[in-house]
């Protein structure tokens, strides 16, 4: 008899690495920004819908939570972009040598973060 | 759909420790996945203490030393022991390579040895390949042609052509990057995973072959090619330096140029 052959150890024992760690960034942060546009939807709907409704929303949006969450959507956002378009390089046929995958891995973690400050350092300007 | 967890049968627990005579200098520990078909158990992980003075610098030449002088029911393949043949493809320090390349001082601290990842174990180390070979053959790995045969001699390839083969050809079938990738991880019924796609570019690149639409209406299907979402875990672990990742992008690249 052939006993039932055990399924040798994948997720618990590979070692995690940039290629990897970045393409299930990319996934969750995709899915950060389907919510998040549920919450812009929520933003929008309250401005539509009177002064009240949009007050009480922009007030749990200027919560620490609020702001929170906002980082996180904003941050979601740039990496997202930014490795959108390393994939699409990818797909057109560049940058697929190992050390390009490697810088390219980088650099969209620091885009993402550089821009993230940069759109919050310049709507905190905007608003004084 | 994807289980990230190990079944109840598959889970490893803590082994035997194999301890080094005391006066042994130069010690390093291995920690080795084990699992007997026989005895009833489930997979367990073995630690051999290697005195490092003693044994080949190699992961093949510890693994060696453990059969022939410490335990003989440890069980892996081997072969050409040096990165020819593909044989002792495995799991080292968290990542896929050849045990024979792998040298002891690439791993830091303790090297733990799995089998390639998300396989079913026949014993040990030795995983079992049926599939991954069964998806090889299923790509129809040989020159195909319509036109009669030259007469007299062999059908020729200019050297432009040829060195359009250079980094496909020298795959080894090892598995390495078909099991390092997650894709291949989850879908493995029906992605055929980098290896076997880096062999079906490598016909689709032939100048000699005649078969390159019918090769790519057999791959444009969402799980047999488009699985692959350029992780890139392939090109990372490839102990030949190869990259499978960019044979799949080629791939991709020439469906969309016919269209």
């Amino acid at each position: 008899m052939v006993p039932h052959r055990p399924l040798s150890p994948h997720l618990q024992i590979y070692k995690p690495q940039i290629s990897s760690a970045l393409s299930i960034l990319h996934r969750i942060t995709g899915v950060a920004l389907g919510l998040g546009l549920l919450l812009l939807a929520w933003w929008l709907i309250a401005a539509a819908s009177g002064k009240q409704d949009f007050a009480i929303v922009q007030s749990l949006l200027a919560a620490w939570f609020g702001q929170a969450i906002l980082l996180g959507f904003s941050w979601s956002l740039f990496f997202h972009l930014c490795n959108g378009i390393r994939h699409l390089a990818w797909d057109a046929g560049y940058g697929l040598e190992l050390p390009a995958v490697n810088k390219s891995g980088w650099a969209v973690v620091i885009a993402a973060f550089v821009l993230t400050f940069g759109a919050w350092v310049g709507s905190y300007a905007m608003s004084g | 759909m994807a289980e990230f967890s190990l079944p109840a049968n598959s889970k490893v627990s803590t082994g035997k420790t194999w301890r080094a005579a005391s006066d042994a200098k130069s010690l390093r520990r291995f920690r080795v996945y084990r699992w007997n078909p026989d005895d009833g158990r489930t997979p367990r992980l073995d630690t051999y203490e290697i005195n490092m003075s003693e044994c080949g610098p190699m992961v093949l030449d510890v693994l060696i030393k453990i059969k022939n002088e410490i335990d003989p029911t440890v069980t892996f393949r081997r072969s050409c022991r040096e990165g020819v043949c593909g044989s002792c493809a495995m799991n080292i320090g968290g990542t896929n390579t050849l045990a024979c390349i792998r040298h002891c001082d690439d791993v830091q601290g303790d090297v733990a040895i799995y089998p390639l990842p998300h396989m079913p174990v026949v014993k040990d180390l030795v995983p079992d390949l049926t599939q991954f070979y069964a998806q090889y053959a299923s790509i129809e790995p040989w020159l195909q042609t319509r036109s009669a045969a030259p007469t007299g001699r062999e059908r020729l390839q200019s050297e432009g052509d040829r060195q359009k083969l250079d980094g496909y050809y020298e795959c080894i079938l090892c598995a390495c990057c078909s099991t390092a990738c997650p894709s291949y991880w989850w879908n493995s019924d029906r992605y055929l995973g980098p290896a076997v796609l880096l062999q079906a570019w490598r016909w689709i690149a032939d100048s000699r072959d005649e078969m390159t639409g019918e090769r790519l209406d057999a791959l444009e299907d969402p799980f047999r090619l488009y699985r692959c979402h350029t992780i890139m875990n392939c090109t990372k672990t490839c102990p030949k330096g190869l990259n499978p990742a960019k044979a799949i992008a080629e791939i991709k690249k020439l469906i969309v140029a016919r269209l």
